[in-house]
C-alpha cells in the first residue's frame, strides 16, 4: 500500500465528512511553511518548552549538513536506505502527517533526503532493525526525516538509538499496514548538551498492532510528540514512555491518540523519575475520540516519581469525546515522592534506606521495561536506570556488600 | 540471652490538632523462649506499639525506652533494628509495585546476614518456606503484596519470619481476616519459629481464636495505650467470656 502526499491532502480535505469539529487538539495543519508563524512560547503547545534552549530549531535555525552519524543493520527482506529526490519527496506525509508546527513543515520542505525503512507485506523480521544516530557536533543545527513503511501483515521491531551531541529537529513517519504488528522504540540517550525536537506520527492500519516506546535519559532539552491516527477499524496502539530527568534537564513528552476509526484502541503509559535542581518533565496526553470512532477503548496514564527537592513534573491528561458510544475511556496521572510506607516496609526487613529507594525506583520502571518487550534493550534500560540512580539515590552507597557491616 | 524490654513507653502521632498521645506508658519484658499475647480493643494502640518498636517515622517517642539484649533500640534506624534481630509482621503489609517476592526476599536476607545467601540452598529454603505456608512456587515471581489476597499477605509475612530468622518477632493481628485453614497454616509457621532456640514472640491480636493454636506464656490486656492487666493464658479465657468492656469502662 503506497500513499502519496497528494492522496493524504485530499483525504484531509474530506474532513467534514469525517465529522471534523473545531478542537484545540487538532488545528488544521499545512505543508506550507509560510502558514505557520514562529512560536512565541505563549501557544498552548509551546507553553512548557523553554524555547531559548532550542537553538532556533522551532524557528528558523539553518538546517546544516548533518553532523550526526547514522548507521543501521539491514535484516533479510528489509530495505533500509537513505533516499533522495522524488522518492524522498513521495515519502513526506506517508503517515498522514500534515504539519501543525513551523518546524515540522520546514523539515518536510527542506530536508533533501529521508531514511527509509521499508518492510514488505507479509514479512516477519526476526531481529530488531537498529538505527544508531550518534551526534558529533552540537553547534550544527540540523534536521532529519525518517519514513517507516510496514506492509500489511508484516511484523517488525525498529529501534532508533540517539547518542552523542546533536541539535536536531526530526520528523519520524510510521505507516503501519493492515494487520501488521510493529514496535518502534526511540531511545534518547544523548550527552548532556544535546537538543532534540521530534515528532513521531503513526498511522495504524485496520486490525494492526502498533507499539511505540519513547525512552529519554540524556540531553539538555528533549521534546517528543508521539501521535497516532487510525486508518481503519480494529487498530490498536500502545504508547509507552520512560524518562529520567536530572538537574537542569527539560524532558517533554506529548502524545496524541486521534481515534479516527471505530473499534480502535489506545493505551498509553508514561513513567518518569526526576532528580536534581531544575529537573523538569512534561507529559501531555491528548486523546480525541471522534464522532466516527464508536466502540473504542482508551486509557492513558502518567506517573512521576520525584526523588529530590527542586524538581518539577507537569502532567496533563486531556480527553476529548465527541461520541457517546465508547467501550471505555480513562486516564490517571500522579506525581509523588517516595512512599514512606513502602520504604518502611522494606527497611523493616533490614534493607538500608538507599537500597530501599533503589528497589522502589526499579520496581516503578520494571513493568514498563518489560512491556517494551524488546529483550535486547531490556538489560540496557535496567543498567541505565541504575546509572541514573547512582547520581543521587545511591550516591553514598558503595554496593550491596556494604549492608550489615556497620557494626 | 535475648530479651526485649519495653519501659514506660510514651508515643504520640501528629494530628491536625497537634500531637496526640497514643501510648501512655507501656512496660513489658519478653524473655527468650517466651510468647506474650497482647489483646485489646480496636484503637487501643496495639499497632502503634508494634510500629514504634519497629521505628515507623509516623510515630514520635516522647518517653521511655526499648532495649534488645541491652542495646538501645530507639536510637537505631528501621533497618538497623531489623538487623539487630527485630521483625514486624504487619497488620497491613505494603504493596511494592514492580519488585518481585523472590528479589525482595533475597535482598532482605542479604541485608540481614550481611552477605548474599548461597544460591542453591537459598532457592531450596524459599521454596520450602512458601510450600509450608501453602503458597505456590510461582508466588516468587509476583510483585510484593500486589494483588495478594488478605490471606496471602499474612502467609507471606510468616514466610519472611521463617526465612529471615529474627530473635524477636512482633506479629500485629496476623490472624485477622484469615479463615480457619489459613489460620492453622499461619499458626504452624509461628510455632515452628517458636521452637527455634531463644526466640521471643509478641503476638498482638483482637481475638482469642488464634490462641487455641499458638499457646502464649503470658497474656496482657491492652487498653487506652497501656497494659491494663497481665496474667497467664487463663486471662484469655476470661476475655473470651467477658470481653473488654470492664477494662474499657474503667478508663473512661
Ligand atoms: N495519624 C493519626 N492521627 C490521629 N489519630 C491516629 C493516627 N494514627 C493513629 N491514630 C489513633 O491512634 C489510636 C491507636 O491506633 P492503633 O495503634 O492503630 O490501634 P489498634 O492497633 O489497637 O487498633 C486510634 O485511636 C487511632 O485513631
Ligand atoms: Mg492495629
Amino acid at each position: 500500500m503506497t500513499v502519496t502526499t497528494d492522496s493524504v491532502r485530499s483525504a484531509l480535505e474530506q474532513g467534514p465528512e469525517h465529522g471534523k469539529v473545531e478542537s484545540h487538539l487538532h488545528p488544521a495543519g499545512s505543508f506550507d511553511v509560510a502558514d505557520h508563524e514562529v512560536p512565541t512560547g505563549r501557544e498552548e503547545i509551546w507553553r512548557f518548552t523553554p524555547l531559548k534552549r532550542l537553538r532556533g530549531l522551532h524557528a528558523d535555525a539553518e538546517f546544516m549538513p548533518s553532523a550526526t552519524s547514522c548507521t543501521w543493520n539491514t535484516p533479510e527482506g528489509v530495505r533500509v536506505e537513505g533516499v533522495s529526490g522524488d522518492e524522498a519527496r513521495g515519502l513526506r506525509g506517508i503517515s498522514g502527517l500534515v504539519p501543525n508546527t513551523r518546524w515540522a513543515a520546514r523539515v518536510l520542505a527542506e530536508v533533501p533526503s529521508s531514511l527509509l525503512i521499508d518492510v514488505p507485506a507479509d514479512t516477519e523480521v526476526a531481529e530488531p532493525i537498529v538505527v544508531e544516530l550518534d551526534g558529533t557536533d552540537v553547534a550544527v543545527t540540523e534536521a532529519g526525516h525518517v519514513a517507516m513503511r510496514f506492509g500489511a501483515h508484516s511484523k517488525a521491531v525498529v529501534v532508533l538509538n540517539h547518542t552523542g551531541s546533536s541539535s536536531i529537529a526530526a520528523v519520524v513517519e510510521i505507516a503501519v499496514g493492515d494487520g501488521a504488528d510493529v514496535t518502534v522504540v526511540s531511545l534518547q540517550d544523548w550527552a548532556d548538551d544535546a537538543v532534540h525536537l521530534s515528532h513521531h506520527q503513526a498511522r495504524v492500519g485496520r486490525d494492526a498492532t502498533y507499539k511505540h516506546a519513547a525512552i529519554s535519559f540524556g540531553g539538555d532539552l528533549v521534546r517528543m510528540d508521539a501521535n497516532v491516527t487510525y486508518d481503519g477499524p480494529g487498530g490498536s496502539a500502545e504508547l509507552l514512555g520512560l524518562y529520567f530527568a536530572d538537574a537542569g534537564q527539560h524532558i517533554e513528552h506529548r502524545i496524541f491518540a486521534d481515534h479516527t476509526a471505530p473499534r480502535t484502541k489506545s493505551h498509553a503509559v508514561y513513567k518518569g523519575a526526576l532528580q536534581g535542581e531544575k529537573a523538569h518533565t512534561v507529559w501531555v496526553g491528548n486523546v480525541l475520540i471522534r464522532k466516527v470512532a464508536e466502540g473504542i477503548e482508551t486509557y492513558e496514564e502518567n506517573r512521576n516519581l520525584v526523588l529530590t527537592d527542586g524538581c518539577q513534573a507537569d502532567s496533563i491528561p486531556n480527553l476529548e469525546i465527541e461520541t457517546g458510544e465508547i467501550e471505555g475511556a480513562g486516564h490517571a496521572s500522579a506525581t509523588a515522592r517516595f512512599d514512606d510506607n513502602q520504604l518502611f516496609y522494606l527497611q523493616s526487613r533490614g534493607v538500608s534506606e538507599a537500597e530501599a529507594q533503589r528497589l522502589v525506583v526499579h520496581g516503578f520502571f520494571n513493568d514498563l521495561i518489560r512491556q517494551v518487550g524488546v529483550p535486547s534493550i531490556e538489560d540496557r534500560l535496567l543498567t541505565t536506570v541504575e546509572a541514573e540512580l547512582a547520581k543521587n539515590v545511591l550516591k553514598d552507597v558503595g554496593s550491596l556488600a556494604a549492608f550489615g557491616s556497620d557494626d | 540471652m535475648s530479651k526485649l524490654v519495653i519501659t514506660d513507653l510514651h508515643v504520640t502521632v501528629d494530628t491536625e490538632d497537634g500531637p496526640k498521645e497514643i501510648l501512655k506508658g507501656v512496660t513489658l519484658t519478653i524473655k527468650e523462649g517466651e510468647t506474650h499475647a497482647i489483646m485489646g480493643p480496636n484503637g487501643s494502640g496495639k499497632s502503634t506499639l508494634a510500629y514504634s518498636i519497629a521505628g515507623h517515622p509516623k510515630y514520635t517517642i516522647t518517653g521511655g525506652s526499648v532495649t534488645l539484649d541491652g542495646q538501645d533500640v530507639l536510637s537505631l534506624s528501621v533497618d538497623e533494628r531489623a538487623r539487630a534481630g527485630l521483625f514486624l509482621a504487619m497488620q497491613y503489609p505494603v504493596e511494592v509495585p514492580g519488585v518481585s517476592v523472590s528479589n525482595f526476599l533475597r535482598t532482605a536476607k542479604t541485608a540481614i546476614d550481611g552477605e548474599a545467601p548461597k544460591l542453591r540452598t537459598w532457592v531450596k529454603d524459599v521454596n520450602a518456606a512458601l510450600e509450608q505456608l501453602n503458597l505456590d512456587p510461582s508466588f516468587g515471581t509476583r510483585n510484593v503484596n500486589e494483588g495478594f489476597s488478605g490471606g496471602e499477605k499474612k502467609r507471606h509475612e510468616i514466610a519472611q519470619l521463617e526465612l529471615l530468622d529474627p530473635t524477636v518477632a512482633v506479629l500485629d493481628e496476623t490472624d485477622s481476616g484469615l479463615d480457619i485453614d489459613a489460620l492453622k497454616v499461619v499458626s504452624e509457621g509461628v510455632n515452628r519459629f517458636r521452637q527455634r532456640e531463644g526466640k521471643g514472640v509478641l503476638l498482638i491480636t483482637h481475638y482469642t481464636r488464634i490462641l487455641r493454636y499458638i499457646e502464649p506464656d503470658y497474656v496482657h490486656v491492652f487498653v487506652d495505650g497501656k497494659v491494663a492487666e497481665s496474667g497467664g493464658k487463663e486471662l484469655a479465657d476470661q476475655l473470651e467470656a467477658e470481653g473488654y468492656d470492664k477494662y474499657v469502662s474503667a478508663v473512661r
